[in-house]
């Protein structure tokens, strides 16, 4: 089956030629039109349309906008916040970072139309330390729709007024958990907080009701705000609504980022054809489908069960080559979509050695705060390490699956079940290899591949 | 299921056992409650939950209801509602007890869970026990022994961090032993109100440590000594010195202040080795000044006073109370007596200055307030003397009249109870002028002058009890016996009320009590045996109008006249 084509819905006017970050661009092609509309609307109907439109979080959890909106105490009498999650950090995830530099507009009259919608009137934008360029373009894209009339005081002459302000992180992956942001950009060590009794929606930013959605997330929301929740919620498939970008890295043809109705393309559609395959000579071997923590699949592998499609229960029997790419489906599975990085593997790659790398990420972001992962993420790290220098043991493999399953679901955030997914799941589908790696580090490394750690 | 005995008791189900706890409680007090142990590490009572420790997670789940009509959903197998158990386990320490709450301490899940932290808690820990001070005390010991597999899976390099770090004078940090618990942090931060330790590096290279230019020097920083589940936190006083296990523990009060922090005496063969705080939640809940606990070097200071002296010679007591006994009969008498004396020598005091016809006097010490555990006033007993009768007002003018009526002539002996006239503002000439008769432990200008000197015992070395400035009375304990020649200030006293024509009272706490019950009203139908170890609030209305001299502190608001500003 041929793929179908790409929808670029927020990446519509990424790769155009002459299209640039600044103000005049942006609205030269009908930029702030929306809002200029949504302000004139009733909060709570965009609220409603946001609802309506099915639209799931691209962070990585996938969930549903509409509920986190409604979740928010407006009752206590405090000001809600609005944070922008721009802390993208997820190894293999590469999207938010072209919208901010080539289309920060879009970003921004998507924050103005959900501070509008939720009442809000202070928005921070949490940039990933590492965003330097990105968050220069912010100050000054948010400089120029202030000038503008787009935010600041008494927007569009509506009465509303709303200020946003751009907070760059400090190089720590943990601000990407919601609750460790909050607490980074209130001054403090990014350590997440125990939830209950600290949810962001009641208690948040300085203990204030608080939304925190993803940068794609509310680029979303504008064109929901343009076309009705009903509109959108008919892009992509029931459940799964919109369009998600794909960033695809590794060994494949052609790596990059693409835009599709989410659920209207499978990985083998995605990975052979749009991405045009694996690399002269090679096979592909394993794939990450969300973002480093997600757990990975291995061609080959088959996935067999029941699924709704529509009211019915249908059976399934998939190759990884044939799953859709959306939120249920990969959840279903045993992985997830979670931030839209797809990271490929082909047979030169050493599983040992890749999960080496994983969890010598993993073990430098751990923040610190609670025992397992502190504890559990140096040692499976210390363990891979050792592994790559020629001191494998057979019993390693159980060893990390061990200490993976000590740390998975007794943490404090779920930086716990990241850390511990890729090596739950590589001991999983790859354990011969764990077990002959000792064998297979003495016999030569064939011609042309590269060393991974 | 039990119903609740008060609206505001919570009936939850705690491994099988149904008990009920106040509202609010978390699942780790609810646990004790019940006399089940579960462990943690950074969880305190006093200070805020954070959770991270992950030692205490236990399986908690609801009983089920159906979510239309809310009608109970019941188990057909058993016969009672179904428990919707939670899908992981769940922290006890931030979890509050709901309404038929189910709580599992013993399932496998969290045995492995526990088995889990404590394995993750030990990889990186320096397994040095036998050279480790907090050994005997350490919660790692404990609960690996409770908890623990029993063996370690871990062959690679632990963790390098540095060994030995002064936070600041007192408190000594061995960094690889430290798991990270954060209770010192946060107790400085919301207990001392002094914001200085926080944690540098990430993941498990994180390192407790001092902000830049600043010290842990607070006068509350060995609580974090006491608070520090491992052996990080070390006192610099107390390391090395003793193995926890060979000491002994006596309960006592803190006389610092009128504060009266409840302590607990550590001692061996007659040495005192450290002094740490006693849990009392009406009066420093887990807390002390490290102020008080070096009170104990004066047991042992250069000048301690060990013999009964008559103008300068040794002499038998019972002849120095002959001695003093004359001084007495000769009339002109006055009696200093001390905010530092118990309540049953204050009593005896004011005994003895009715049989001498003598005025008494009480030596005032204040200073400046903490608005925690150190307060205005430093005698922690000035409230046993105005319950006890000894003084009527607040000595708050010192011995100023006490001085004029020297010089006049009128006062021809003084008797001092534990007090040094010249610190009390006597000058050398009107000490010379009269005839001192002094008790005290140490060595100073009233004991070079005294005619008669009684070697006395300190707190440490007596029973005894004090009122604080909440009209508490507590009770301070013997626990180390005093230096050979000194006498309990009870004997000296009750000889000296004897010798001077009055009655014959008892000379220990025990037989001394029936009198004091007797006698003084505030105190009647008490006796030392029947006061609890958290003390007894007194009923202090009839001196509810003095000037007293205290601020607010920890658990004491002062009387609106003489409220200070409130704590910022």
């Amino acid at each position: 089956m041929p793929s179908p084509e790409q929808h670029r819905l927020i990446f519509r006017h990424i790769d155009e030629a002459g299209y640039s970050n600044d103000l005049a661009c942006y609205v030269r092609n009908g930029g702030y039109e929306v809002l200029r509309k949504s302000v004139l609307r009733k909060p709570e109907e965009l609220i409603d349309e946001v609802k309506k439109s099915g639209l799931r979080g691209r962070g990585g959890a996938g969930f549903p906008c509409g509920t986190k909106w409604s979740l928010v105490d407006r009752k206590s009498g405090k000001p809600i916040y609005l944070v922008v999650n721009a802390d993208e950090s997820e190894p293999g995830t590469f999207k938010d970072r072209y919208i901010i530099h080539r289309d920060p507009h879009q970003m921004i009259e998507g924050i103005m139309i959900s501070c509008f919608a939720n009442k809000v009137e202070r928005a921070y934008i949490y940039i990933r330390g590492e965003f330097p360029e990105g968050a220069k373009i912010l100050e000054k894209a948010i400089a120029e729709a202030r000038s503008a009339g787009f935010t600041g005081p008494n927007i569009l002459g509506s009465g509303y007024g709303c200020e946003i302000y751009v907070h760059r992180g400090a190089g720590a992956y943990i601000c990407g958990e919601e609750t460790g942001l909050i607490e980074s950009l209130e001054g403090k060590r990014p350590y997440p907080r125990i939830k209950p009794p600290y949810f962001p929606a009641v208690l948040g930013l300085y203990q204030c009701p608080t939304i925190v959605n993803n940068v794609e997330t509310l680029c979303h929301v504008k064109h929901i705000a343009d076309m009705g929740g009903e509109a959108y919620s008919r892009i992509g498939t029931p459940g799964n609504t919109g369009t998600r970008i794909l960033c695809v890295s590794g060994h494949v043809r052609r790596p990059g980022y693409y835009e599709f109705e989410v659920g209207k393309v499978t990985m083998g559609q995605l990975l052979n054809e749009v991405c045009g395959g694996p690399l002269p000579g090679r096979t592909f071997k394993a794939v990450i489908p969300g973002g480093s923590s997600a757990k990975v699949l291995r061609f080959g592998e088959r996935y067999k069960g029941k699924r709704k499609a529509g009211a019915e229960m249908v059976d399934y029997d998939w190759g990884v080559e044939d799953i859709p790419m959306d939120f249920d489906s990969l959840a279903m599975i045993g992985s997830m979509g979670g931030s839209g990085g797809v990271i490929v593997m082909d047979d030169s790659t050493s599983m040992v050695e890749a999960l080496g790398n994983i969890n010598a990420f993993y073990s430098h972001e751990s923040c610190g705060q609670c025992t397992p992962c502190r504890e559990g993420s140096l040692w499976m790290k210390k363990i891979t390490a050792r592994m790559v220098h020629g001191e494998a043991r057979p019993e390693d493999g159980p060893l990390l699956k061990s200490v993976a399953d000590q740390i998975a679901g007794r943490t404090i955030c779920a930086f716990g079940e990241a850390c511990a997914w890729p090596t739950q799941s590589f001991i999983a589908k790859f354990g011969d290899e764990f077990k002959g790696y000792a064998e297979a580090k003495k016999a030569p490394r064939p011609d042309g591949v590269p060393e991974l750690v | 299921m039990i119903q609740p005995s008060s609206p505001d008791m919570v009936t939850v189900n705690i491994d099988g056992r149904e008990i009920a706890v106040p509202k609010g409680t978390n699942v780790i007090e609810a646990a004790r409650r019940a006399s089940v142990d579960v462990p943690f590490y950074c969880y305190h009572p006093k200070l805020t939950v954070v959770g991270n420790c992950r030692m205490c997670l236990v399986e908690l789940g609801m009983p089920a209801v159906d979510p239309a009509t809310k009608a109970p959903v019941m188990d057909p197998a058993t016969g009672k509602q179904k428990i919707n158990w939670g899908r992981g386990p769940t922290i006890a320490c931030a979890a509050n007890v709901a309404p038929g709450m189910h709580v599992r301490t013993t399932s496998p899940v969290v045995k492995e869970c526990r088995e889990g932290v404590m394995e993750f808690l030990l990889i990186n820990h320096p397994l040095d026990c036998p050279i480790c001070d907090q050994a005997g005390e350490c919660k790692l010991q404990e609960q690996s022994t409770g908890y623990g597999r029993g063996y370690s899976r871990f062959v690679e390099q632990k963790n390098v961090k540095p060994k030995r770090t002064l936070l600041g004078p007192r408190v000594m940090l061995d960094d690889e032993r430290c798991i990270l618990c954060s209770r010192c942090v946060r107790f400085s931060k919301e207990i001392a109100g002094d914001d200085v330790l926080g944690f540098t590096d990430r993941g498990s290279y994180s390192t407790l440590t001092c902000y830049p230019g600043k010290k842990l020097e607070n006068n509350y920083s060995l609580n974090t000594v006491d608070i520090c589940p491992v052996g990080a936190l070390t006192s610099t006083d107390f390391r090395f010195k003793m193995r926890v296990w060979f000491l002994k523990q006596t309960n006592s009060i803190d006389t610092e202040s009128s504060v009266g922090a409840n302590t607990v005496v550590w001692s061996r063969e007659g040495a005192v080795y450290r002094i740490t705080p006693r849990q009392n939640d009406g009066v420093n809940d887990t807390w002390m000044a490290d102020s008080g606990r070096v009170l104990y070097k004066e047991i042992r200071s250069p000048g301690r006073l060990a013999s009964v002296r008559v103008d300068g010679s040794e002499s038998a007591l019972d002849f120095a109370v002959k001695a003093a006994a004359d001084l007495l009969a000769a009339g002109g008498v006055a009696v200093v007596g001390s905010g530092r004396s118990s309540v049953e020598e204050q009593f005896l005091t004011a005994r003895l200055a009715e049989a001498a016809k003598a005025r008494s006097w009480l030596v005032p010490r204040v200073g400046e307030g903490d608005k925690l555990l150190v307060s205005a006033d430093r005698n922690p007993n000035v409230r046993g003397a105005l319950v006890t009768g000894l003084i009527a007002a607040l000595p708050s003018a010192g011995l100023d009249a006490l001085g004029k009526g020297i010089d006049s002539g009128a006062v021809r002996t003084v008797v001092s109870v534990g007090e040094d006239l010249a610190a009390a503002g006597l000058s050398a000439a009107q000490i010379a002028k009269v005839s001192v008769i002094h008790m005290g432990t140490h060595a100073s200008a009233t004991s070079e002058a005294a005619r008669v000197l009684f070697p006395t015992l300190t707190v440490f070395e007596k029973n005894g009890t004090f009122v604080n400035q909440q009209f508490r009375i507590q009770r301070f304990a013997k626990a180390v016996p005093g230096p050979v020649g000194a006498a309990d200030d009870l004997v000296v006293l009750a000889r000296l009320v004897a010798a001077a024509g009055g009655p014959v009272l008892g000379a220990d706490v025990g037989s001394l009590w029936p009198a004091i019950a007797a006698g003084v009203p505030a105190l009647a139908a008490m006796n030392y045996g029947n006061i609890p170890d958290t003390g007894l609030l007194l009923d202090g209305t009839p001196w509810a109008g003095l000037p007293y001299a205290e601020g607010p502190t920890l658990h004491f608001k002062p009387a609106a006249a003489t409220q200070e500003a409130p704590r910022v």
